[in-house]
């Protein structure tokens, strides 16, 4: 099965849900938020969100930052 | 030394619901070090900072950046670096779901030169977030209008810039703030972006403006910890002479010593 993960190409074995895919990449759940074909899914629905062949999921943290946009990332390509 | 302003102040600055005792907020960006960052902010007496929403890295364990933190401010997630109405949204319901607080930030930026922002995207997610229940706060250019169509979206507050953002150049068009202080007596302005050092963030309070964000004036002072001390400070002081109504400017002398019984 072949998902994106923030905008890279990965490859899964089988069958998994997304609170196994965050732990597996050994992130802290309490400390990102996950987004589904560009929708939200709550923490709590991560265990019963089965991933599919084709999904794009971001995977989002928190950094430093302050007033807008200084030195920030060049403009994403969607 | 207290730089709390008790004798004028009637009530604090409300956001989201929550008191504000400090009227200036303050970035996490552009430390030297996190010990600099953690420093700075116990010196500025600010008690919300905001933060900036990212991929995390995944060829690499990634520390988390919250836990340097102190847990009793307030977080404020922004959108940076968006430049779309649609990514700035996203970046908000992601922050929103990790962060649990309906505050946020909004920038949708224009151009990578100026960082000036995009009113009509910012003013778009403004709508499109207000009717998903966020509070708001929307970085924008120092104009009364677009200020009046944030507030008529449902905009918590408005937060126009007083200069590019980084640039230190302070407040370029005082007139600007003035103008939107008179016109829009109700309605909370911060001023975010462009403030150098302490007398801009004076300035900025003197002409009304209900708080101050700042980032780069602190961070990149070579003492960040006793440059925050004095924008702490210097907000408090622009605060109380805002509130005090200053004197009015005339082009000549007015003595201030009585002229009788001078000796001739």
């Amino acid at each position: 099965m072949r998902i994106e993960v923030n905008g890279e190409p990965r490859e899964l074995a089988g069958e998994m849900v997304l609170s196994e895919l965050v732990r597996d990449l050994a992130l802290a759940p309490e400390r990102v938020a996950v987004e589904l074909n560009k929708k939200v899914v709550r923490r709590v629905d991560w265990p019963t969100t089965a991933i599919v062949d084709g999904d794009r999921i971001e995977i989002v943290h928190f950094v430093g930052g302050g007033e807008a946009g200084k030195g920030q990332r060049a403009r994403r390509e969607e | 030394m207290s730089a709390t302003v008790t004798t004028t102040e009637s009530k604090p600055l409300t956001l989201g619901g929550r008191p504000f005792t400090s009227r200036l907020i303050i970035g996490t960006g552009k430390y030297r070090s996190y010990e600099e960052m953690k420093a700075a902010h116990r010196a500025s007496g600010a008690e919300m900072v905001t933060v900036a929403v990212r991929r995390v890295p995944l060829d690499r364990s990634a520390e988390s950046f919250l836990d340097y933190l102190d847990p009793a401010l307030q977080i404020l997630p922004n959108t940076a670096g968006c430049y779309t109405a649609d990514e700035a949204v996203r970046t908000a319901r992601l922050a929103r779901e990790a962060l649990h607080t309906d505050l946020i930030k909004l920038e949708v930026i224009g151009d990578q030169t100026t960082l000036f922002p995009d009113n009509e995207q910012t003013l778009e997610a403004s709508r499109v977030l207000v009717r998903e229940g966020f509070c708001v706060l929307p970085y924008f250019t120092d104009d009364l209008i677009m200020a009046k169509k944030l507030l008529d979206a449902g905009c918590a507050a408005v937060m126009p810039l007083a200069a590019p953002i980084g640039s230190g150049l302070g407040v370029q068009n005082p007139a600007n703030l003035r103008i939107m202080r008179e016109q829009l007596p109700d309605a909370i302005i911060i001023v975010d972006a462009g403030v150098g050092t302490a007398s801009d963030a004076a300035i900025a309070m003197e002409l009304g403006a209900d708080g101050v964000l700042m980032n780069t004036a602190i961070a990149e002072a070579e003492d960040s910890a006793s440059m925050a001390q004095a924008m702490k400070l210097a907000v408090a002081a622009g605060r109380l002479a805002y509130l005090s109504g200053r004197m009015p400017k005339r082009l000549y002398a007015s003595a201030s010593s009585p002229l009788a019984g001078v000796l001739h």
